[in-house]
């Protein structure tokens, strides 16, 4: 009995992202259109998106190898199980275990590992330069990442997720300097990773400074689909993962009464509402930043990081 | 007629004389290529050979292992008189003679097929059975004057190996920056070995064992280690001579030297620092961490600027033993605290990370080997499209590029998960030193991985993706079946200790309990073969699941595609967003690849210059981008020594050309004040 539970609330979370991805991307579209006074596409847009994208013909650049065709699905399946991983609406789910956050930052560094070779397949220059700049922002993203990992461990004194939200759910935890540091250094990271303003524009295209959009450029029919469907996949788990961490509350624990995962499930949907709107605000506020000064805004991310852990470590003794 | 029982196979099996019987039949095959190495036949007859002693080695190194066989000793009435030669088969050795006779074997078997394209095989068939003979022993060896000799023999024939091809200039350089450098740490062990005997001149290491040196002693052989182990494994700063050595020799050597010599080297290390040399100090722990951390990131930020494959992949050499000394600097912090599981878990890591650099840096050298027999060339900018003409070459260098890049489940991420989760134990560290410094390498090992993943989607992609660059490789052709075989194999094993990390962990478990007294607890003895350094509420990492769960959700999405989604593909010319342009060169290369990484990490620590020289309005020649990049090791450091050794020998130069008298003169004056001293001191 116990098991078929745990077996069906870890599909759950599993069928969860998956139906929960497209609806919050069309979510931050249409906020940030009705901020800019336009009407905005409905909030199914992306879903009608992706069927159609499912619908059309395959166009394949004539020297597109294997591994062109490869890496969609083990893009979207590595970004999959990584958002799978991270506890949405209940913790100590049956696999979560099975890989802590850096495994999870990992398995997302292995899906841009075959994204940004797929950009280089077809031998565009196009694909290069997206590939090229999405290794820069990479190599300095994951670092400032695995900083607020330290962090985030030090303070829960673990790296797996669940622990980490039982933690921080304490009330004697209180307010700490470095989870501060930690939360804006992670916030900055989320808008690198997910291709977000002030870093790239996920609407544009045929823009020189376009960086996840000039990798997928050759990419069409059900390949662009499952493309598009990990990028969403992926800001879905960038925001759990911060609300998994920061605001804890309403998380359901292992083996909760079925009522305390509803209320876990209707929370974390307010959660996604508030980081929605969050994020169409602050993408409506600001203006993209040349490529050449993301440098300054990942490094300070990694600064904040490094600081945050100096804290802890420091702190240890005092 | 009985069989043997096991106690009594035991009793001639996993000796060091068994081993040492190998050695010697390996030294026969050098014999034997330098009599016949200029026919035919004789360069499959050799790797043949090698294989199959090499499989012996292995199996009785693996057993000795596994079993946790007690330490075995050999004693042989050969070299010095008074003391002989000390031979030593234990845990430690066991790992190692593992990991030396596996990448020997990949090696061979690999040279079997790759190795009959080589235009100069008498230069390389003598001194590669002699240079795999030269590594054994090393590790075999139980006194300091039988250590040295093997450490020289190895390094005197991996020279020879490297100047295999010594009319090329470059070549040439190579061989003599080696030799420098070999030179240099050959003399740093002498004299750590001279500070560990003593006056009473104990050179076995038993005798070292027994008489601990007081710390100060052994404080200075730590450091005189850390230099003369250090410039074989390619810790920064003396690192300069690994990424043109490394890539000058044959390809199969090229990887057992990257592979496998350098991991050599680290085991000199472990064997002074963990056994020798008595309980560790904690700042020695900060040192080799400092070291570590800096070499790494140099390794890797060196590494994204090469064009040269072999290069490239001798800088990330550089890089992974960075990673491997953070992990043993950590275990000499915990263990001179007293942090027996900490220590045991950093220990792990680190020799975790030998087996798996071994594995994946042999495999990508062989990738290389395969691209230079395919196409002759090493130039990544010469390369491109190679994944349509040799697939599988392909197929096998990408997993060892996702392996080196950390990727999970492949098996670098699991040894610096481990190194990481070792990191995160390190708050508890009472010294002020260690807790800022500890933080800053961990950033810096997090720095260097995700830079390393960055460069081999360049590596990967520049060279293998993309349409051809050159003739040479529009018309590449799949290598033989041996050494793709051999390349499988590695691929397998990286794979492998990818999804059950928990086999390597217990199985060098007795070898780190030896060495730091304790041990982590038994992986494989954990529900669903998870690993769980400390505590599962901790932290834990399933390769096995992870895997499971992308290949079943990959299976997923490839039905509910194959299902619901149309089916329709057609070919057509590239888009490139409606300009395609005809020309291969108009394609991102590798220069340009690394532009943004060497516009943010470059242009301090490489001095990076970038100047675009354009002609005046109406020349029809082309504008010119040029990159000017320093090492300032090397002009720092290596410049300046050199620069005085010439100015002394140019002064000195006029010592030759004095007259008898004067030459006598000098010779009495010498004599004299030679008694002087012995007369004020003596």
């Amino acid at each position: 009995m116990g098991i078929i539970t745990a077996l069906t609330t870890q599909f759950a979370q599993m069928l969860l992202v998956l139906l929960l991805a497209p609806l919050f991307t069309g979510l931050v579209r249409k906020l940030k259109a009705r901020l800019l006074r336009r009407q905005g596409p409905p909030l199914i847009q992306p879903y009608r998106d992706l069927a159609r994208l499912l619908q059309k013909e395959v166009a394949l650049a004539e020297n597109a190898s294997w591994l062109f065709r490869a890496s969609p699905y083990l893009i979207f399946s590595a970004t999959w199980v990584a958002a799978s991983l991270v506890p949405t609406f209940a913790t100590g789910l049956m696999f979560s275990w099975s890989a802590d956050l850096i495994a999870i930052i990992a398995l997302l560094g292995s899906a841009r590992f075959f994204l940004a070779l797929a950009g280089m397949d077809v031998g565009t220059s196009f694909g290069g330069i997206g590939s090229s700049r999405e290794s820069m922002i990479a190599s300095l993203a994951e670092p400032a990442m695995i900083m607020i990992v330290f962090t985030l461990a030090l303070v829960a004194g673990s790296t797996q997720l669940s622990t980490m939200a039982d933690i921080m759910r304490a009330p004697e935890l209180g307010l700490r300097v470095s989870l501060g540091l930690a939360l804006v250094a992670l916030i900055l990271v989320a808008l690198a990773e997910n291709a977000r303003i002030p870093v790239d524009n996920p609407a544009t295209h045929l823009e020189l400074t376009m960086v996840h959009e000039a990798m997928v450029l050759e990419y069409s029919g059900r390949h662009l689909a499952l493309i598009e469907f990990a990028s969403s996949l992926k800001l879905l788990l960038y925001v759990s993962l911060i609300a998994c961490v920061f605001v804890p509350w309403g998380l359901a624990p292992a083996g909760a009464e079925p009522a305390e995962y509803w209320r876990g499930a209707g929370l974390y949907a307010g959660k996604l509402v508030i980081a929605g709107v969050a994020l169409a605000l602050f993408e409506s506020s600001i203006a993209k930043m040349r490529v050449f000064r993301l440098a300054d805004f990942l490094g300070a991310a990694l600064m904040l990081g490094l600081l945050g852990t100096l804290l802890l470590f420091v702190a240890r003794s005092l | 007629m009985t069989l043997p029982k096991v106690t009594d196979l035991t009793a001639w099996t996993m000796t060091p004389q068994l081993l040492l019987s190998c050695v010697v039949v390996l030294l026969g095959f050098a014999l034997l290529g330098a009599a016949i190495g200029r026919r035919r036949s004789a360069s499959p007859l050799v790797y043949s050979g090698c294989a199959l002693v090499s499989a012996l080695l292995l199996a009785n190194a693996l057993g000795a292992l596994l079993l946790a066989a007690p330490p075995r000793t050999a004693w042989l009435a050969m070299g010095l008189p008074w003391i002989g030669a000390h031979f030593r088969l234990d845990g430690l050795s066991a790992v190692f003679l593992v990991i030396i006779n596996l990448g020997a074997l990949a090696a061979s078997l690999y040279a079997i097929g790759c190795g009959r394209h080589e235009t100069a095989p008498h230069r390389v068939l003598p001194f590669f059975p002699a240079f795999l003979a030269g590594m054994n022993l090393v590790v075999l060896a139980d006194d300091a004057f039988t250590f040295l000799v093997s450490w020289e023999f190895m390094s005197l024939v991996s020279w020879a190996l490297v100047l295999t091809h010594h009319r090329e200039r470059e070549n040439t350089r190579a061989g003599y920056v080696y030799i420098l450098m070999a030179s240099f740490g050959t003399l740093a062990l002498l004299l750590g070995f001279g500070l560990l005997a003593g006056p009473d001149g104990g050179y076995a290491f038993a005798s070292m064992r027994e008489h601990p040196p007081t710390p100060m002693i052994a404080s200075a052989a730590l450091a005189l280690v850390l230099m003369g182990a250090g410039s074989k494994a390619g810790l920064a700063p003396l690192h300069v001579w690994l990424p043109l050595a490394h890539p000058a020799a044959p390809s199969h050597v090229s990887a057992l030297m990257s592979g496998v010599m350098t991991k050599v080297a680290v085991y000199v290390f472990i064997r002074f620092a963990f056994d020798l040399l008595g309980p560790p100090q904690w700042w020695w722990g900060g040192i080799v961490l400092f070291v570590g951390g800096v070499t790494s990131i140099l390794g890797v930020l060196f590494a994204l600027m090469q064009h040269d494959l072999k290069r490239l992949l001798a800088y990330h050499t550089v890089e992974n033993i960075g990673i491997i000394y953070i992990g043993l600097g950590l275990a000499l912090a915990f263990q001179a605290n007293g942090m027996g599981l900490a220590a045991a878990l950093a220990l792990t890591a680190a020799l975790f990370h030998v087996l798996n650099h071994s594995l994946f840096k042999t495999l990508l050298f062989f990738g290389a080997g395969a691209v230079l027999t395919a196409t002759g060339e090493r130039d990544m900018e010469h390369l491109g499209g190679l994944i349509h003409r040799m697939p599988w070459t392909a197929g096998l260098f990408l997993t060892g590029a996702a392996a080196i890049s950390a990727l999970p489940p492949l098996n670098g991420f699991a040894s610096e998960w481990l190194t990481l989760q070792a990191v995160l134990l390190s708050p508890e560290l009472p010294q002020w030193a260690l807790k800022l410094l500890i933080p800053a390498v961990g950033g810096l090992l997090a720095l260097s991985a995700a830079l390393a993943a960055a460069c081999f989607v360049k590596a990967f992609g520049v060279t293998f993706l993309g349409r051809p660059r050159s003739p040479a490789a529009a018309n590449a052709h799949e290598v033989e079946l041996w050494s793709l075989t051999s390349m499988g194999a590695l691929a397998l094993l990286c794979f492998a200790f990818g999804v059950l990390p928990g086999a390597a962990i217990d199985a060098i478990g007795p070898v780190v309990e030896s060495a730091v007294g304790a041990r982590m607890p038994a992986q494989l003895a954990i529900p669903w073969l998870s690993i769980v350094p400390v505590a599962e509420s901790r932290s834990s990492y399933n390769g096995l699941l992870v895997f499971g769960f992308i290949i079943t959700s990959t299976l997923l999405v490839v039905l509910a595609i194959h299902r619901f989604a149309s089916h329709r593909l057609r070919r057509v010319p590239a888009w490139d967003c409606g300009f395609p342009d005809p020309s291969p060169a108009t394609q991102y290369t590798a220069e340009s690849f690394a532009q943004p990484l060497r516009r943010v990490f470059g242009t301090r620590l490489m001095q990076a210059r970038e100047a675009v020289h354009m002609p005046s309005p109406g020349d029809q020649s082309p504008a010119r981008l040029t990159v000017d990049l320093r090492d300032l090791v090397w002009d720092g450091l290596y410049a300046p020594i050199s620069g005085a050794v010439g100015y002394a020998a140019d002064r000195l130069n006029r010592l030759q050309f004095l007259t008898v008298r004067r030459y006598l003169g000098l010779v009495f004056f010498a004599l004299v004040s030679l008694l002087l001293v012995l007369a004020i001191w003596g």
